[in-house]
């Protein structure tokens, strides 16, 4: 059973293992060239896909593993942490969120691994998160009934739709080899424009 | 001299298996805007405490302890300790306002500000960032995680236009 379902996530055991899983989400960033908001948002002008290619590869693998680990029983799917699926705020969320990822050139896990890195405007656009985070917390008593617009009882789109989750995997890892082969002729094809 | 990123296939993979290790281990995805939300809180708590235990978002870890004592806090402290690490082995820690080549520092700063409290109050409405939403979420293939992700894209590339000379 893991940490979550016990209810130790924030005993100490769980803090560590925490810890030291995010020094391996850091790493990876990293390795990546997520330290680089200039790399980071590229992506936006057509010149690098570093981010689809990384985050695609990423979620397929984890998503294929957990389907995998709990088909041969290791692993309980429904004793996992996911978040809630509340589809308004989470599409009017995702939209400010684009925004500022573009504007800012960093989301909060790359802007850590930036600032690791040394970037100036990492360590300005961490602190911009943390006032918006607060300003979150000054409007949500008076939003309460928009954060909740749109709440699904299941939260999986392959259950909603009725099919299994190795399924759902399996279309997702054909739907991340076909953008894969998009994203390398686009690539190609701004490289040659310059 | 900097030493070149990896394949980007290749480090999607290790962060997949490190992802599929949290949720293994853990119980529970990867996530970096919910600690920055709590170090937020214990900042202003430090300047304003009875407003911020006021709060109805925030008061409710202040009642209970320490907000600090949170995996998510842990984790993203760990984020920048991994981070480090990868950057320093491969050359790539120096002290730099990064910016396009025709772009001034101040508005490169500016800009920065602004994006991250766009995303600080994006994250919330969407209970996490590209970590805990579009990455976790996802693997868990959850409609909304979906949604989120779309929409960051769409709207990311939609105002590109605009910021260009911050970064081309």
């Amino acid at each position: 059973m893991n940490l979550y379902a016990n209810d130790l996530l924030s005993s100490p055991i769980g803090l560590l293992l925490s810890l030291l899983v995010g020094t391996g989400f850091g790493f990876w960033l990293e390795r990546a060239g997520f330290g680089s908001s200039r790399k980071l948002t590229a992506i936006f002008y057509l010149r690098d896909f570093a981010v689809l290619k990384v985050m695609f590869s990423a979620m397929v693998t984890a998503a294929l593993g957990l389907q995998l680990l709990a088909a041969l029983g290791k692993v309980d799917l429904a004793a996992l942490y996911v978040p809630e699926s509340i589809v308004w705020p989470q599409l009017v969320g995702g939209l400010v969120f684009g925004a500022g990822f573009v504007v800012g050139g960093w989301c909060p896990g790359t802007a850590a691994v930036g600032l690791a890195s040394g970037k100036l405007d990492a360590l300005v656009f961490l602190l911009g998160a943390g006032a918006g985070s607060l300003a979150f917390a000054g409007l949500q008593p008076r939003i309460t009934d928009f954060l909740h617009a749109g709440t699904c009882a299941i939260g999986s789109l392959p259950e909603q739709l009725g099919v299994s989750g190795a399924t759902g995997a399996i279309v997702l890892l054909v739907v991340a080899l076909l953008a894969f082969a998009g994203a390398t002729k686009v690539e190609h094809i701004m490289s040659r424009r310059t | 001299m900097q030493k070149p990123y990896w394949n980007p296939y290749l480090a999607g993979i290790g962060l997949g298996l490190t992802l599929l290790v949290s949720y293994v281990v853990l119980g529970t995805g990867l996530g970096a805007s919910g600690g920055i939300t709590r170090l937020a809180a214990s900042a202003a708590h430090a300047v304003a405490p009875a407003a911020v235990e006021r709060n109805e978002y925030l008061g409710g870890w202040f009642a209970d302890g320490n907000p600090l004592a949170y995996y998510l806090v842990t984790m993203f402290v760990g984020t920048l300790v991994g981070g480090f690490l990868s950057a320093f082995a491969a050359g790539r820690t120096t002290f730099v306002v990064e910016r396009g080549p025709t772009a001034p520092a101040a508005l490169r700063l500016a800009l920065a500000l602004v994006g991250g409290g766009l995303a600080g109050l994006g994250a919330r409405f969407a209970l996490g960032c590209t970590s805990g939403q579009a990455l976790s979420g996802g693997a868990m293939l959850q409609t909304g995680s979906f949604v989120f992700t779309g929409a960051c894209f769409a709207a990311a590339f939609a105002l590109a236009p605009i910021v260009q000379k911050e970064w081309r």
